[in-house]
């Protein structure tokens, strides 16, 4: 049965616990549930932060994370994929994105979630601003994202 | 076609969106920047480091080199850093 990914663009918050349960809920195919949330941090380069605003580019958030899910499910035999980004206002301690992949065996499971998300950071059309004590501005993307994300296109 | 701009693109050029009409010779996703550029200082200064931004075609990545030929919308923005 192919399988169909859950894909989530949304200001609310999201239960964590709840979603990994989802994936495995009524099924005996499942051995391995993997999940990384992207959680706000309370400080940006060693200086704290009030907050982070996250802009993103509606439909084609969606567009682009979807590709990268068909790439996932294509390259690793997941029998489950749920993937949440959040967008708008976020404090520190609050959730940002959670992908959580399902797998018989746990090394398809670990690859697909570490590919997804070195992906999301370089190719999904988000953008965080921090509040802090100076103002706001606009956080710089990282080289070595971009070296994260690239390690996984195929030679 | 539509143009969308996003994050400090946005600032700088001050609008969401708008439609333009560029002129014929200006064919490619590049030349559609330098074009933009040229129209006031909001978009000299959001373009000023033209190898910096990234665009889309439609909802999709592309590079400065594509061809803007029957592109609906086409958006301009920073390096993203989401996740």
């Amino acid at each position: 049965m192919p399988v169909a990914a859950t894909i989530r663009i949304q200001e609310a918050d999201f239960d964590v616990a709840q979603e990994i349960a989802a994936l495995s809920k009524d099924r005996t195919d499942v051995g391995a549930v993997v999940s990384f949330s992207g959680i706000c941090r309370g400080s940006e380069q060693g200086e704290p932060i009030a907050a982070l605003t996250l802009e993103h580019y509606p439909g084609m958030a969606e567009a682009e994370i979807s590709r990268h899910a068909d790439e996932a499910l294509a390259r690793w035999p997941l029998q489950g994929l749920t993937i949440i980004h959040r967008f708008g206002r976020i404090a520190p301690g609050e959730n940002i994105v959670l992908v959580v992949t399902a797998s018989a065996h746990r090394q398809a499971a670990f690859e697909a979630a570490e590919f997804l998300m070195d992906y999301l950071k370089t190719n999904a059309p988000f953008w965080k601003r921090e509040e802090s004590a100076r103002g706001t501005s606009w956080i710089e993307a990282r080289d070595h994202d971009d070296a994260a994300a690239a390690r996984w296109t195929k030679s | 076609m539509k143009l969308k701009y996003f994050a400090w693109v946005r600032e700088r050029i001050g609008k969401t969106e708008e439609i333009v009409e560029p002129p014929p010779e200006v064919r490619t996703v590049g030349e559609l920047i330098g074009w933009l550029a040229s129209r006031d200082d909001g978009y000299a200064h959001a373009f000023e480091k033209p190898t910096v931004i990234r665009a889309a075609i439609d909802h999709a990545h592309v590079k400065q080199d594509a061809a803007i030929v029957g592109a609906r919308e086409i958006a301009f923005f920073p390096p993203m850093t989401g996740g």
